[in-house]
């Protein structure tokens, strides 16, 4: 096998990328002394460590792509690069929120369809305020917020509802009503960054309640059945649609 | 209690002795120590740690209050910069407010812990204070009414 050569990371950002790749990084984050002189002399080296998201994987000198998409890069917080692809399928993620559907009850643990190719399991104790006696109120088919604490290839993942201080804060049973429809995962993370215009757009319609999952799973509730269906059909349609068009159909919609 | 110390030596002393006894048989590596290579890399398999994103719960035009408090908590931990200078702003008192309600709250709270004694006192200085212009004739009687009075044979 001919050995690659591999390209600087900086210059791929934005492009696409195929898995196989080879990308170097800049000499501050070699391993040998040599790279430690490199980075007390250079004014410029970023402190802090390099992030390897999601596609990457570190390799000898630089990092290898194993999924095809488009390079990504942060330089805040020591520098971050990571491969923006699309997905259908999801795979569990430790501490990744994801809405989650009861299937079944099994003793002290609740088993929940995720998504992925196993169940995930959530114990009764896992929800703010529950203990032994004070069991929460969770029937098959109830929809569940939570995020994941154990979740890697070998073994099966586990979801609680409460986070590291023991807070609820927003996770566990999602009430009644409402709307639930999967879309892709490269939706859910465009709806998801920081300001999102078409949530921002969309707040402006009616009042409704939206919660995102990472896996996929959206699910939304409104005043009236009409308008929650309204919302679902703006947000699986904004996947194909370009800023103008959605502002058109929001434009009409709020005619209405 | 020199018990107790000499026990504490004995078993420091029978320990040594047992490490030595281990040390001796202990197989150890010649080769020396590799390096560990301190990565700079850190591999990570979350988008949620790349990109910043907002949490996932939202709620818009007070359909859910309780969510819609939760986003803004959730949504300023990212952004902690912001809060030293909006704590100022959220306070639902202002601070003049605070002065004043302080005043008047110290006094009647305090009274609340007083004992009987002290609470007649309270009374009558706040009497004397009303009294300071209308004359003096009222004080010495009141304090004459609880000092001793050693009976006349």
């Amino acid at each position: 096998m001919a050995a690659e050569r591999g390209t600087p990371a900086e210059a791929l950002v934005g492009q696409v990328v195929l898995p196989g790749d080879l990308l170097l990084l800049p000499a501050h984050y070699d391993e040998d002394a040599e790279g430690e002189r490199l980075r007390l002399s250079g004014g410029a080296a970023p402190q802090g460590r390099l992030l390897c998201g999601p596609g990457l994987r570190r390799s000898g000198a630089g990092l290898l792509v194993t999924t095809c998409g488009l390079l990504r890069h942060r330089p805040g917080g020591g520098g971050a690069y990571w491969v923006d692809s699309q997905q259908k399928r999801y795979v569990p993620v430790k501490g990744d929120h994801v809405i989650g559907i009861v299937t079944a009850k099994a003793g002290d643990v609740f088993r929940l369809d995720v998504g992925g190719s196993e169940p995930a399991s959530l114990s009764y104790l896992a929800f703010e305020g529950a203990t032994k006696r004070n069991r929460p109120n969770v029937q098959v088919g109830d929809l569940i917020y939570g995020q994941f604490v154990v979740a890697n290839k070998d073994m099966e993942p586990e979801m609680v509802c409460i986070d590291s201080s023991g807070k609820s804060s927003g996770m566990g049973i999602i009430g009644q009503d409402g709307f639930l429809f999967k879309v892709s995962l490269g939706l859910i993370r465009k709806l998801l960054a920081p300001k999102c215009e078409i949530i921002q757009e969309l707040s402006q319609l009616y009042p409704f309640e939206l919660v995102i999952g990472m896996n996929g799973r959206i699910w939304v509730k409104a005043k009236t059945v009409q308008q929650t269906l309204i919302i679902v059909n703006i947000l699986e349609a904004c996947e194909y649609m370009t800023a103008e068009q959605r502002k058109q159909a929001l434009a009409k919609l709020s005619g209405n | 209690f020199m018990q107790r110390g000499l026990d504490s030596q004995t078993k420091k002393q029978l320990e040594e002795e047992e490490k030595k006894i281990i040390n001796e048989e202990h197989w150890y590596l010649d080769v020396p120590d590799l390096k560990e290579k301190e990565s700079c890399i850190i591999e990570e398999r979350s988008f949620l740690r790349c990109e910043d994103l907002v949490y996932g719960r939202m709620s818009f035009k007070g359909f859910n209050p309780e969510i819609e408090k939760l986003m803004i908590q959730m949504n300023s931990k990212c952004k902690e910069e912001e809060i030293e200078e909006d704590d100022k702003m959220e306070a639902d008192v202002s601070d003049e407010e605070m002065a004043r309600r302080y005043e008047t709250l110290v006094g009647t709270i305090g009274k609340k812990f007083l004992r009987k004694r002290d609470q007649r006192v309270l009374k009558d200085d706040e009497e004397e204070d009303d009294e300071v212009a209308e004359g003096n004739n009222t004080r010495p009687s009141k304090r004459a009414k609880k000092m001793f009075l050693k009976p006349q044979d």
